[in-house]
């Protein structure tokens, strides 16, 4: 059995109940950073979206603060995020289980596991999450360089400026959105906190979730 | 002989003395305002390129009444100076030579480039900061620096290219139209300091018979495209300019044809606020719906005796 996604520091603890160790808490850290760092900048951002949530600039102390400080988290989020893909990709590459999984997004939405295949460290829709942040944080940091006007504005015409607001604010719309998606499914499969808190699940948890992983953690052994 | 009749600019008229007040807001950034119970007479400058002598008189009278000072410069072997507005300078005369196809003359244009105080305005459009642009009922539209957050989207939403960010305090400035002089009763600046009345202000219909009257003279004189620049596509604008060749307004330094807010900036400023808010609300709210009606995803106590059967078998 090949072992394409089990990173380092995954490791099953017999007993009862069986604890699965399931992130280091250097991958915790960088988790939490990228985290708080998405959220600041989805409510910096979303205040210069909308009037309606200009009020939000009372968090970052006032519009020019909101202003100033939006771009540089989004250079922290950049380089934490990258820290996550080089720790992540390999366990979120496509494999012929996920597009099973995919087709039966009928049961995932149900909640009928027995019906789905069994998946690795990460399922397709996990994987999905995964690959959208990445591309949408790439396309962020390139439209949001086009408009941080303090710094960089005579790098780039009007027009190209019309154009990357435009882009970074569908951007940040569908980034939202696919971080709503992220953490609901984080609070409705529950136990699955417990591995960006604590880094571990139960094996429970990993039997019914991630099952051809844990196999393969065990018997890696 | 043609006629070379001084045509005065009109008196400046009772008409347009003002208090400008919150009172008198038709538009105003990133807010709604219910329109003001009495609305002003509309004004205007009109600047009449056929009788600039690119003195920059008015540049300096600019400078002086709003109290800015700009380095000092190099030649770069061009009557441009500076080249382009600045945060400083609101106003800057754009020289072109122009050599006219049909009678191989030499033309020297020249152009006070500056803001054109556009009907609807793209950069009021574009502002997120609550009343940091504003636009009176007599149309001029006013940048407010203490709201001024200096995101630099009112430069992606102006048609002209017209708002400067300073990089000392980070806020937008441009032309005022002299609204703290219009506030009193009294012309701009720029127009009071112009030698040959090239720059004359007044209500927007007073201004419009006065360029009426210089085109005719334009005409008569061989100008047969001479015309008024009023730009239906910015719902016109309270800066006008006499063309000798209206037909042609790129020729004096890039003055667009047809200006109008960009489509980008509709577009992101219009759909993509409603649709972007909508979709956030609904996967927000889609996310709560299925919570309840499928309750949560619980791990049962098989799946944890499966994982112990699991690991136990390899003991
Ligand atoms: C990755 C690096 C990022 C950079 C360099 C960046 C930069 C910028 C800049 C320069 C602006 C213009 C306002 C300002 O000057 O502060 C802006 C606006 C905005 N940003 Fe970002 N940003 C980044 C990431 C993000 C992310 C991850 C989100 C969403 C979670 C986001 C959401 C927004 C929104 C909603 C706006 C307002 C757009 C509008 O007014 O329509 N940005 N960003
Ligand atoms: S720079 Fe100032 S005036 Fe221009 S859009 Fe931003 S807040 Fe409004
Ligand atoms: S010319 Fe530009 S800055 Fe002036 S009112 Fe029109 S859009 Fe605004
Ligand atoms: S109207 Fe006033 S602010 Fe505008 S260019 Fe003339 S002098 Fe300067």
């Amino acid at each position: 059995m090949t072992t394409y996604d089990v990173e380092s520091g995954d490791q099953v603890h017999p007993g009862q109940p069986v604890t699965v160790d399931r992130y280091t808490a250097g991958a915790r850290l960088n988790h939490w950073i990228t985290a708080i760092s998405l959220v600041l900048l989805a409510l910096s951002g979303l205040a210069l979206f909308t009037p309606s949530l200009y009020f939000l600039t009372g968090l970052f102390g006032g519009g020019q603060w909101t202003r100033t400080i939006h771009p540089w988290i989004g250079v922290v989020l950049f380089v934490s995020f990258f820290g996550l893909f080089v720790r992540f990709w390999r366990a979120n590459l496509w494999k012929a289980e996920d597009g099973t999984w995919m087709a039966r997004l009928r049961d995932v939405i149900g909640g009928h596991e027995e019906n789905l295949p069994e998946v690795g460290k990460y399922n397709a829709g996990q994987k999905v999450v995964f690959w959208a942040m990445s591309i949408l944080i790439l396309v962020l940091i390139v439209s949001g360089f086009a408009i941080w006007d303090q710094y960089f504005a005579q790098y780039t015409t009007i027009d190209q400026k019309r154009w990357a607001v435009l882009i970074h604010a569908m951007a940040a719309v569908t980034i939202i959105c696919v971080w709503i998606v992220h953490v609901y499914a984080a609070i409705w499969v529950r136990g699955t906190i417990g591995a960006m808190t604590k880094g571990q699940v139960t094996g429970g948890w990993a039997w019914r979730h991630h099952r051809k992983w844990l196999r393969e953690l065990v018997s890696k052994k | 002989m043609a006629n070379f009749e001084f045509v005065l600019p009109p008196a400046p008229t009772k008409d347009i003395k003002v208090g400008l007040g919150d009172g008198d807001l038709v538009k105003r950034s990133a807010s709604t305002v219910s329109p003001p119970a009495k609305a002003l007479t509309p004004v205007a400058k009109l600047i009449d390129v056929s009788k600039c002598i690119g003195c920059k008189a008015c540049e300096v009278a600019c400078l002086e009444w709003n109290d800015k000072r700009t380095p000092v410069g190099v030649n770069v072997g061009s009557y441009d100076f500076p080249p382009d507005l600045t945060p400083d300078m609101f106003t800057v005369m754009k020289f072109t030579e122009w050599v006219n196809p049909e009678t191989k003359n030499l033309e020297w244009l020249i152009r006070k480039d500056g803001c054109m105080h556009c009907e609807d305005p793209g950069c009021l459009k574009a502002c997120p900061a609550p009343g940091a642009i504003v636009q009176y009922s007599n149309g001029i539209v006013d940048f407010d620096h203490d709201k001024c957050i200096g995101c630099g989207y009112c430069v992606k939403g102006c048609p002209f290219n017209i708002p400067r960010i300073s990089e000392v305090d980070h806020k937008a400035y441009k032309c005022t139209l002299c609204s703290d002089r219009v506030a009193v009763g009294q012309g701009p600046a720029c127009a009071h300091a112009c030698p040959t009345h090239a720059i004359v202000f007044g209500t927007k219909d007073e201004m419009k018979k006065h360029a009426d009257d210089r085109i005719k003279d334009l005409k008569s004189r061989g100008f047969a495209n001479a015309g008024l620049y009023d730009p239906p596509g910015v719902g016109g604008t309270h800066v006008m300019y006499v063309l000798h060749h209206a037909d042609q307004p790129q020729i004096y330094a890039n003055l667009p044809k047809d200006p109008r807010i960009s489509p980008i900036v509709e577009l992101w400023k219009g759909m993509t606020k409603y649709a972007g808010l909508a979709a956030m609300g609904a996967f927000a709210v889609i996310g709560l719906v299925h919570h309840v009606v499928t309750g949560a995803n619980r791990v049962s106590p098989e799946d944890e005796a499966n994982a112990e059967k699991l690991t136990g078998d390899r003991r």
